[in-house]
């Protein structure tokens, strides 16, 4: 009982003296190591082991490398049920995304190895062809989540997402109080800006931040006085302008952080399917 | 003055309609004074709908009028009932500001004019007070009112608010809400700015004034109340305008004034201390009684109880035993000797030494927020390093203390009567020695909020509890080898210090020599380079400083200030220079640890140059993160935004780990160079959340976790009180369908926080609970693996850290790279 606390606790100050690691340097890139071991031992074997006829998924050892293949897709393809249970036990989420980082990528040497580089129209290299495109998602997620972090928290200024928008609907209700002794050619643009919904142009102008039909900026552009109360409605729409764009960033950091599951998702599926009529097919036509 | 009443209770809360209730049903003359015009005001201030939880459950209840768990109006609405039906003479409006004469014969003066004669007087007026009133001529005008519970009800007026507080604030906000209602809404605050409420609340209110919709007056009070008109003094001179409603929000008395008024005297001058109390409730002005909120307990069922001891104490019971008899009956049942409760009681009394100024009454009130311990000889009463913030008195027998980890069998004795386990309660830290009973051993644990409510309530106790601790905390800082005469002079010479936030200690250069022990709270170390600050290391409670220029005789080398509310004790530079000389050995020790960290100061001196302006960042990130309250914390998340990718796995996973309610905000909270402090419970050494929880539901669990028991009954005092806001409100949301199913099927919300629409829905469906209880983080206790939010981060960028170990050169200069 008393030891059970003290390792309890001992455990638990290691955690208390934690830094900040990112998943990529995990454990001192355990994973990576295991990759790169995983790798050249399969290389190692392809050259040195005689293959006959020769080299071909069909072999004792190509049977080997695709059995590894096959094992780690469906392993690598768990990781959105990890995350989504979260039951008790020491597991980390990082040390999973850490290892399916790597153990992901060395798929790219083992299946190629396993495919003995015959290439074909066929079951076959759609499964494997799949699984290349498969990792490229991934590796674009890689590189998303490596550099994006930072822009999207110096984005932020403190701000949570639910403030971004509470400042702009304050802005919005400034701004209609003072756009109302404007002339009405230029309450209508003032009018046009509120009532557009500021964020609603597509995926494509989301990710590239393009908003040229943005009203606010037409706005901007057209109200530039003279006279006090249209000065006053400059200030304002410029400061709108500037909650936008923050916004609009953030939805574009996110949206590229998101948009490669995408997807990463539905070709995994894809490739499952693919890897099971290729499986069947292997032992069927044996 | 044509009638006296045998007694007179003031206050028609709980323990006043329980005590007039009760001497109606003994025929005893009685009136019931209540300075508003409806019964029991604080329950009928409770927002509408509010679910009164009835704890603690174990207590019976013993009242002439019902009460259980329920709705706000069912309770209010029961009580009107029973009371109208057991012909109790109430009086409704009589605000009564003063009270003379003598037991026998008291004359009670209303506001209205009115005096009441009784021969014995019950206080009950809780702890709520009475709200200060405007201090210019007409006060007392009809147009004024202290509280405003709808602000929809009020049309086409001008209406000024008085009071630049968050409650001044919010009726303001609330008042001008709505354009339809067309009312004109001037807000006054004698100041300049708004300093004393929440920054969110005083940007609404300069967003409100910006678009018009209230005139904010600052450098303004009120002068004169006239009809229809308000005059002011403003910076510029007088100025009246129209006014047909002013809202008086300036805060409110406490009670302790008017109570004091009355001659009647205080167990001491702590703002936390009570009245003095006879067995039979009577204060220290004879036929003056006391109960309820006032006297210490804030439960309903305890005001009940009480209401109806003190009638039946009245009237001449002798006999009646407290309601809580059977709680100290089981309570003592497991010790051995098969005594009764008045025998124990009378044990602890003679043999605890801190024990010896309480009251009978005091004693059983803290005996019951107490446990009692029997230990067999070798027993072990509490390890080393394992959190508690209890404080143990021995009441038979003696312990053990294991001076030194390494060798067990080096102990130190405390002799029965003593006290141990005060260093945990007074830092806030974990247990820093192994304590075994060393013979058979009867100890009262007393719990933080026990042992602080005793030390509040009894100076003996407080200066007791003092100087045992700083002999122990030297004992401890000097290590194995010294004995309490060594330190004897020390001791005497030493003086405890309180020092807020930010206050400097110890100043770099200067040439003073006194020696200081944390107490509680910490410290940050400072060191000028170049002009500017830098932080060279933090010293958490238990750490001593300013050694170094005692012994070589420089000038300070650092300056060291408090980083929270912190307490040090002060040790004369001359007393601890001929303490070294006198024990052998120590002076050796000293200058090894002085070595120490001389060497961590030139290390940093060293690398000024190669960080250039890491180091300024280093140092502001230190400041940032003490700023967020990290130098008060035991355990805090800290996420690093250059790895966050905001997928809120942290929150679903915090959620689906705790019946489907998120205890943390990844979002929300401050960020500086990178590093993020979400909003999310520290687990603080002395957390804010316990100050003041009425069933006392907020404990300190085996792994440091502050975490909050069954008992909770939603008052939401702990949520006010956080000054980190990670208390929420909430009710227990009803079952998910499985991830399987949603996964497959698309049934229910998916992983994390159902949404509040999807609960409110499913719970009427299912009848879950309603009432909204605290929740808060519990670090996952009894979770294996540890806290959720860092295992279900998928990049590492949720960490759980205490200070001691994040506040260093190598972290920070890590974390601000």
């Amino acid at each position: 009982m008393a030891n059970t606390a003290a390792a309890r606790f001992r455990r638990e100050e290691r955690r208390r003296n934690a830094g900040h690691v990112s998943f990529l340097a995990h454990k001192g890139f355990r994973w990576l190591w295991v990759a790169l071991a995983l790798c050249a031992g399969a290389t190692l074997g392809y050259l040195l082991i005689d293959q006959e006829p020769r080299p071909n998924g069909g072999t004792w050892y190509g049977y080997t490398l695709g059995t590894i293949g096959l094992a780690l897709i469906i392993w690598l393809s768990l990781l959105g049920v990890r995350k989504r249970r979260i039951t008790p036990g020491a597991w980390s989420l990082k040390a999973w995304t850490s290892a399916h980082v790597y153990l992901g990528l060395s798929l790219i040497v083992i299946a190629t190895l396993h495919t003995g580089f015959q290439i074909g129209w066929n079951v076959h290299t759609l499964a494997y062809l799949l699984m290349l495109v498969v990792i490229a998602t991934g590796i674009f997620g890689v590189i998303a989540y490596a550099t994006l972090p930072a822009r999207l928290s110096t984005n932020r200024r403190d701000m949570t997402r639910a403030e971004m928008l509470e400042a702009l609907a304050a802005l919005d209700r400034q701004l209609a109080g003072a756009a109302q002794p404007l002339e009405r050619a230029e309450a209508d643009l003032v009018l046009a800006a509120l009532t557009q919904d500021p964020f609603a142009s597509g995926v494509v102008a989301r990710l590239a931040r393009r908003y040229p039909r943005c009203a606010t900026t037409r706005a901007l552009a057209a109200i530039t006085g003279p006279g006090e109360a249209a000065l006053r409605v400059h200030a304002l729409l410029e400061k709108r302008a500037e909650q936008l764009a923050q916004i609009r960033r953030y939805l574009q950091i996110r949206g590229l952080l998101e948009v490669w599951l995408f997807a990463h998702i539905p070709l995994t599926i894809a490739l499952i399917a693919a890897l099971a009529a290729h499986v069947i097919s292997v032992f069927y036509y044996w | 003055m044509s009638q006296s009443y045998r007694v007179a209770i003031i206050g028609s809360g709980p323990a006043g309609l329980s005590a007039a209730a009760r001497a109606a049903a003994r025929g005893m003359s009685h009136i019931l004074l209540e300075k508003t015009d409806h019964l029991s005001d604080t329950i009928f201030k409770y927002q509408k709908g509010k679910h009164v939880m009835a704890t603690p459950s174990n207590l019976v209840l013993r009242s002439d009028l019902d009460f259980a768990a329920g709705k706000r109006e069912a309770i209010l609405g029961r009580w009107d009932d029973q009371i109208a039906a057991q012909a109790v003479t109430v009086k409704l409006g009589a605000d009564v500001v003063s009270i003379q004469g003598t037991k026998g014969d008291f004359a009670i003066h209303l506001r209205s004019g009115e005096v009441i004669a009784a021969e014995a007087i019950v206080l009950a007026i809780g702890t709520q007070g009475n709200p200060n009133r405007l201090r210019c001529p007409g006060a007392d005008s009809p147009m004024i009112q202290y509280q405003l519970d709808d602000p929809g009800e009020y049309f086409d007026e001008h209406i000024t608010v008085v009071g630049s507080g968050d409650a001044g604030i919010e009726n303001a906000l609330g008042l001008a809400a709505d354009p339809a209602q067309r009312n004109i809404v001037t807000i006054l605050n004698r100041s300049a700015d708004f300093a004393r409420a929440k920054p969110a609340n005083v940007a609404l209110l300069e967003e409100a004034e910006r678009e018009g919709r209230l005139i904010v007056r600052r450098e303004t009070e009120p002068a004169e109340v006239r009809d229809g008109e308000l005059l002011l003094n403003t910076r510029d001179g007088q100025e009246a305008i129209p006014c047909q409603r002013i809202i008086a929000r300036t805060g409110s008395q406490p009670p302790r004034g008017f109570v004091e008024g009355l001659g009647i005297a205080f167990s001491s001058s702590d703002p936390g201390a009570y009245p003095q109390l006879s067995p039979v409730f009577e204060t220290s002005v004879p036929g003056i009684h006391i109960i309820g909120a006032l006297a210490g307990y804030p439960l309903i069922k305890h005001c009940m109880n009480q209401g109806y001891d003190v009638i039946e104490f009245l009237a001449g019971n002798s006999d009646l035993k407290p309601a809580d008899e059977p709680i100290l009956a089981e309570k003592f049942a497991r010790l051995p000797g098969a005594r009764s409760v008045a025998q124990w009681l009378d044990v602890f009394a003679r043999n605890v030494a801190i024990f010896a100024d309480l009251s009978a009454l005091q004693l059983r009130e803290l005996l019951l927020d107490s446990t009692c311990h029997a230990y067999e000889p070798g027993e072990v009463i509490f390890r080393r390093n394992a959190p508690g913030s209890s404080m143990f008195a021995i009441a038979e027998g003696s312990v053990a203390v294991e001076v030194n980890p390494a060798n067990p069998a080096a102990t130190v004795p405390i002799e029965q009567g003593s006290i141990f386990g005060e260093v945990g309660l007074i830092s806030g830290r974990r247990r820093g020695a192994t304590i075994r009973a060393a013979e058979a051993v009867v100890a009262v644990e007393l719990s933080r909020t026990a042992a602080l409510k005793l030390l509040a309530t009894s100076p003996g106790a407080a200066r007791a509890v003092t100087a045992i601790s700083i002999e122990r905390q030297l004992l401890q800082m000097f290590g194995p080898g010294i004995s309490r005469e060594d330190i004897a002079p020390l001791v005497a010479g030493a003086e405890v210090m309180q020092a807020r936030a930010g206050q400097v200690i110890v100043t770099e250069g200067a040439d003073d020599k006194d020696v200081f022990i944390i107490r509680s709270g910490s410290m940050i170390v400072e060191k000028d380079i170049g002009g500017r600050p830098v932080f060279l290391s933090y010293l958490p409670a238990g750490s001593y400083f300013g050694e170094m220029a005692v012994i070589d005789g420089s000038p300070r080398t650092a300056t060291v200030k408090a980083a929270i509310k912190s307490e040090v004790i002060r040790l004369p530079g001359a007393e601890f220079l001929a303490m070294l000389d006198r024990v052998p050995g120590l002076q050796q020790r000293a200058l090894k640890e002085m070595t120490a960290r001389r060497a961590t100061n030139a290390f940093i001196e060293s690398r000024k140059g190669a960080f250039g302006g890491a180091l300024d960042l280093y140092s502001e990130t230190a400041q940032f993160l003490v700023d967020n309250g990290i130098g008060e914390a035991t355990d805090v998340l800290l996420i690093d935004e250059k790895l966050c990718i905001g997928c809120d796995n942290c929150e679903k996973a915090c959620a689906d780990s705790h019946d489907g309610l998120s205890r943390l905000d990844r979002e929300a909270g401050r960020t500086y160079a990178h590093l993020h402090v979400p909003t999310s419970c520290r687990h603080c050494e002395h957390p804010h959340c316990m100050a003041d929880c009425p069933p006392n539901a907020i404990h300190r669990g085996p792994d440091g976790e502050v975490f909050i028991d069954d008992t909770c009954i939603g008052c939401g005092n702990c949520q006010r009180n956080c000054p980190y806001g990670v208390i929420r409100m909430d009710a227990k949301p009803p079952k998910k369908p499985s991830l399987l199913q949603w996964l497959l099927f698309g049934a229910g919300p998916g992983p994390g926080e159902a949404p509040y629409g999807w609960r409110k829905k499913e719970a009427e469906k299912q009848g879950a609970p309603e009432a909204k209880l605290a929740i808060k983080c519990d670090m996952c206790a009894g979770i294996d693996g540890g806290p959720a939010c860092v295992r279900a981060c998928p990049t590492g960028a949720a960490i759980r850290v205490s200070p001691d170990k994040f506040l260093t050169f190598a972290k920070l200069a890590e974390a601000s790279e």
